[in-house]
């Protein structure tokens, strides 16, 4: 890939990152760390292509190890994020039903 | 599927991040967000089983299926069967540490990643490539046993107040000079060796640069550690020239260091005190704390006589009302004080619990209606007309020391001003200090009360006096 390219995906995505979460409301700071914690568990696809990449035993087992981290990191983050949101939810409709304007 | 089809899904698991991390940052669509999120991740974790990423200097990869299927498949699954179960079992006061673990596993991922990478490459790399490598190992084992230590102070399992040795700037500084040297050693020399050797350095950095932090000062460094390992992933999304793994490394490391800043802010710290402070901190004048001071302590019927004649009540919750899963019965007193006509709010401080927004995850989990539920800033203007403030299994967050001892590790960290209360009530279960270990002066007051026991025996306790006047 081009250096130019890289550069610009890069500085795009930091400004993105920047805008999305500039105004959060402290309630939110743990599930969201937990959510953009579990979506750099991405890494897994870079695992998963070091595997497939992989020439010798070394590589594989190092491959294979980071692959079952990446999933726990994942898969294990967003459940948890979700359960931690899943909590949100009765009181939510409980507050929307007692006071309609509270939107 | 063809190259372009594959950077096109990759894309779209990028906008899927982008709209994960945004919809996670309002109350109303946060579930939805971390959903959109996991699709995305999931989306694409498959591409990569349908598409051959070319190893370097091929101009197409062999055909599929991916060599070591199988194997892949099989780690996937070890993975998921360590992965769920823990998430979905963890206890709500657990999950910080749950969540330090999940970015050090990930940050160790990232750094395994980039060794293959570099095993592979060989001498066919190119200086960048080598460079970013070199980054992400440094990051990655950084982010991975910096994590575990944080774990541990949170789990209780080493002490949680900072650790420091004589001289321990001294090692880590110098430790830091060892680690960048080796990095330039690797860059020039190449070879396995001075990676490893990189790599064992590295992790011992991560150890010696979180083990100064303070206890109630380790969300931040969490969260400082997640940006960390967003920027690994970003840096070997280049070494293996996926656009995917570099727009979501930076997204996570972009948010991550705002939320990390937003944090520090609402606790009142800066990033540099939270990671310096335990050197610069003047020794604290422990005098007082051998000598036995007298404390009024009362009984149930006591806070329940009090609390009946109220008008206004404000509920502190601390992380000792979620080790005594008193949540609910917290819940019912309030209810009790509300059918009585009392005033009843609970005031929420931004880190009560272990984490921001942790005791909200908490109360939410027992049904208390989020009407109730008053921010610091919304609650701390009216302690003046309130009545009784009772303040259960919390210490740091109502400390006046935060306002009046400057040098104190809290020092400036913005608190509950339960002192400006008529009467004080602490539920706690000894005198022992809070997380941050730092003795509380309001628990001598005269208009404090302390009610002794686990905090749901004795709200139970309470209840039943309350219902009985």
């Amino acid at each position: 890939m081009d250096a130019i390219a890289i550069i610009s995906i890069f500085t795009l995505s930091v400004f993105v990152g920047f805008e999305v979460v500039s105004k959060v409301s402290s309630t939110l700071h743990t599930p969201l760390m937990s959510g953009a914690n579990a979506i750099h568990g991405v890494i897994l696809v870079g695992a998963i292509i070091v595997a497939d990449h992989s020439e010798n035993n070394l590589e594989l087992g190092l491959s294979l190890a980071a692959i079952v981290l990446a999933t726990i990191n994942m898969v294990g983050g967003f459940v948890v994020t979700d359960r931690m949101l899943e909590m949100f939810k009765p009181k939510k409709t409980d507050a929307n039903a007692k006071n309609g304007e509270e939107k | 599927m063809n190259s372009t089809l594959y950077s096109l899904v990759g894309l779209a698991a990028g906008v899927a991040f982008i709209l994960a991390l945004k919809g996670l940052s309002h109350p109303k669509t946060a579930r939805r967000g971390n959903l959109i999120g996991a699709f995305g991740a999931t989306v694409a974790t498959l591409s990569v089983f349908l598409y051959v990423t070319p190893s370097k200097g091929e101009e197409v990869g062999h055909s599929l299926p991916l060599h070591n299927f199988w194997w892949i498949i099989g780690a996937i699954l070890v993975g998921l069967i360590i992965g769920v179960p823990a998430a979905r079992k963890v206890e709500m006061t657990q999950m910080p540490q749950l969540v330090a673990l999940f970015n050090g596993v990930g940050g160790g991922a990232a750094a395994l990643v980039a060794i293959v990478e570099y095993l592979n490459l060989g001498d066919t790399a190119t200086t960048a490539e080598v460079i970013f490598t070199v980054f992400t190992v440094v990051v990655g084992c950084v982010s991975f046993s910096g994590s575990i230590i944080t774990f541990m102070k949170l789990q209780e399992l080493m002490t949680t107040r900072p650790v420091v040795f004589p001289g321990g700037r001294f090692v880590i500084a110098g430790t830091l000079v060892a680690v960048l040297g080796v990095s330039v050693w690797v860059v020039v020399a190449l070879g396995t060796t001075p990676l490893l050797v990189l790599a064992v350095l590295s992790l011992i950095f991560g150890v010696l640069f979180v083990l100064p932090v303070g206890g109630a000062d380790v969300p931040i460094v969490i969260s400082l550690l997640n940006a960390f390992t967003g920027l690994t992933v970003a840096a070997s999304g280049y070494v293996l020239s996926s656009t995917l793994l570099i727009i979501a490394g930076t997204l996570v490391g972009a948010s991550g260091t705002i939320l990390t800043r937003l944090m520090a802010e609402a606790m009142g710290r800066s990033l540099f005190g939270t990671l310096f402070g335990a050197f610069t901190a003047k020794p604290q004048a422990v005098s007082d704390s051998a000598e036995e001071r007298p404390v009024r302590s009362g009984s149930a019927d006591d806070v329940a006589i009090l609390l009946n004649y109220a008008r206004r009540v404000v509920i502190v919750p601390g992380f000792g009302l979620a080790v005594a899963q008193a949540q609910h019965t917290v819940r019912e007193l309030a209810d009790l004080m509300i059918s009585k006509g009392i005033d009843v709010a609970y005031g929420i401080h931004p880190v009560a619990g272990r984490m921001p927004g942790h005791m909200n995850v908490l109360l939410a989990e027992a049904n208390v209606p989020y009407d109730q539920l008053a921010e610091m800033d919304e609650v701390n203007p009216t302690f003046g007309q309130t009545d009784v403030a009772i303040v259960i299994g919390a210490n740091d967050v109502v400390n006046p020391a935060a306002q009046t001892t400057p040098g104190c590790p809290i020092y400036g960290m913005p608190i509950l001003e339960v002192n400006h209360a008529s009467n004080i009530i602490f539920l706690k279960r000894s005198m022992r200090p809070g997380f941050a270990g730092i003795e509380n002066e309001l628990l001598y007051d005269p208009k404090t009360m302390l009610l002794f026991g686990d905090a749901k025996a004795s709200l139970t306790k309470v209840v039943s006096a309350l219902k009985a006047l």
